[in-house]
């Protein structure tokens, strides 16, 4: 079964994918609005960036994390390399694509009548935001908050760049299931393997449920 | 109290240059062909369209000058879309507390009263995307009521409308013209509809207002688009005077009663006093130099010509005057060269049908 070593490789993903996914909502949903109603010209750009990640090999993002976040590095003694602040900052980028782009797409099938109807209503922007548009775009809230955080929780290269493989620091289950391959360990390989196979599948599951039971019925 | 309006916008090939001082009292249609800027007058008014450029204010506040813009939200205006836009994730009674809680304690119509103008007590628990087209739009005019607007802005609330859900809304918004007395601003490219809700109006074509004061009067000057449509009306406000219980008639008066200042309608169920509107189409006027002796027609009002203008190659547009109230008769080249109609000219209106509109 599982040794302590993999137990805390466990503890330390789903807490990496719950700060990660929280983070991301934060910075996220602002940037989603932004992008879904602005008509700025250079915005293309910001969004061939939001989605860099999805195309990227996960090592390109590590190197450039680690020399970024690294010793010589502009941090330099407070390097973040191989610590748990960097193993976060690494996920958030490279999950930001799976929370921003649903949430864009949530934002951008608002209705803009409602947003109206809310200001002649005497809703302010904010209050309309957040009595009127989040509760429309409840469902790419959801499939934001589950792809960012089952994303995370697969997360590889960039951990293996930036991470490190520090138990009880910054091993999370993906590297620890590499690991135990490496040593010809395939009985808990398996339990982990099967474990995050079957969590994805679930958390997947349960999206494309809810999203089908909270479908909003348009204008 | 008055509603001045000064507005340019340049989007495309579109121009919108208006300018009106409305007051702020009763109903005044914005009426005019699709195209002519109605509806981005009317979001102009509410700070929906940032890009116009100019003035509005309401009374001694000032909502947008040069150097001021009030946003949507803080303008004390209710506003009913076409196409109704209530909140699709809540009921109608989530949507008439959206607009309740975020009024403050501004005085106004209170919630029960409101949802009894509206007829929507039964509706109160149901989910918005399951109303019909006509209880949608009493919804959200009953949204707009509860934000305690002093200026109600209503944007073709019947265009989408069938016939129908019309004859639901119309006894509704004459409820609320009848006992709410805030002023309305009402968008619409139907007469009959103007002709029934309007006390002003306002004659838009290609962005520029053409003609702007009393409903009555701008419905039948020769000049404007009304009289010289197929549907050209006019419209009379009178008193019922007296019933006929033996013949089922009303007897209604207008520009003070008297001789020749009383029209007959079917029907004795109005109260005596009451005060009514009538429509009148040119179609149904014809004109006779002496009062017919032997006619089936009931209704002849002595009236003088007031303007004559061509209407088609065979018609011609006549613009009467009974006192001061105008009416309109649609009469043949034939006709007028029969009769020698010329302005100022004392003659006979008989009307075929009379309706009361309101």
């Amino acid at each position: 079964m599982l040794t302590d070593a993999d137990l805390s490789a466990l503890l330390i993903t789903l807490k990496l994918a719950t700060l990660t996914t929280l983070i991301l909502l934060l910075i996220g949903t602002p940037l989603a609005w932004w992008l879904a109603r602005s008509q700025w010209r250079g915005k293309p750009v910001i969004e061939a960036v939001v989605a860099l990640p999805l195309v990227l090999p996960t090592t390109v993002l590590g190197f450039y994390l680690l020399i970024l976040l690294g010793a010589n590095g502009p941090l330099g003694e407070h390097s973040l390399a191989f610590t748990f602040s960097g193993l976060v900052i690494g996920s958030v980028f490279y999950s930001l694509p799976f929370v921003v782009q649903p949430l864009q797409g949530a934002f951008a099938a608002v209705n803009r009548d409602y947003l109206e109807a809310a200001a002649t209503l005497r809703a302010s922007p904010r209050d309309t935001f957040f009595s009127v548009v989040v509760p429309l775009a409840r469902p790419g809230f959801l499939t934001a908050m589950v792809l960012g955080f089952a994303h995370t929780v697969g997360e590889f290269g960039v951990v293996l760049m930036i991470g490190g493989n520090i138990p009880g620091q910054t091993q999370v289950l993906s590297i620890a299931i590499y690991e135990h391959v490496e040593n010809l360990e395939y009985a808990q390989a398996h339990w982990i393997s099967g474990g995050l196979l079957l969590l994805s599948f679930s958390l997947l599951l349960a999206v494309y449920g809810l999203n089908r039971r909270f479908k909003v019925v348009g204008p | 109290m008055s509603l001045e309006i000064r507005q340019q916008l340049a989007r495309g090939g579109f121009q919108l240059q208006v300018e009106a001082c409305l007051p702020a009292r009763g109903v005044t249609a914005i009426f005019g062909p699709s195209g002519c800027g109605k509806t981005t007058l009317l979001r102009a008014i509410a700070g929906l369209e940032p890009q116009v450029r100019g003035r509005v204010s309401l009374g001694d506040e000032t909502w947008q000058d040069e150097d001021h813009f009030l946003p949507p939200h803080r303008r004390p205006l209710g506003y009913v879309f076409q196409h109704a836009a209530l909140f699709p994730h809540l009921s109608v009674r989530g949507n008439l507390d959206f607009a309740y809680r975020r009024r403050g304690r501004e005085p106004g119509p209170g919630f029960d009263e409101v949802v009894e103008l509206a007829g929507i007590g039964h509706l109160l628990a149901r989910a918005t995307p399951n109303l019909s087209g006509g209880e949608r739009q009493r919804v959200a005019l009953a949204r707009a009521l509860l934000t305690a607007p002093r200026l109600l802005l209503l944007d073709e609330p019947l265009a989408a409308l069938d016939r129908r859900a019309k004859a639901e809304l119309m006894p509704c918004l004459e409820r609320l013209h009848e006992r709410l007395s805030i002023p309305v601003l009402y968008v619409s490219h139907a007469i009959d509809e103007v002709a029934r809700l309007a006390d002003q109006l306002l004659l838009l074509a290609a962005g520029r207002v053409e003609a702007c004061g009393p409903l009555a009067e701008m419905l039948t000057r020769l000049d404007l688009a009304p009289a010289g449509s197929e549907e050209a009306l006019a419209v009379i406000e009178a008193t019922v005077s007296g019933i006929d219980a033996d013949y089922h008639l009303t007897r209604l008066a207008f520009a003070g009663g008297g001789e020749g200042r009383e029209l007959w309608l079917p029907g004795d169920s109005l109260p005596l006093g009451r005060r009514v509107r009538l429509a009148v189409h040119a179609r149904d006027v014809s004109l006779a130099l002496q009062p017919p002796r032997q006619s089936s027609i009931l209704n002849v009002i002595p009236v003088q010509v007031d303007a004559l203008s061509s209407s088609g190659p065979a018609q011609v547009m006549v613009r009467l005057r009974a006192d001061e109230v105008p009416l309109l008769a649609r009469v043949t080249r034939k006709s007028q060269a029969a009769l020698g109609l010329h302005v100022g000219q004392a003659l006979f209106a008989q009307v075929k049908s009379v309706s009361l509109v309101e």
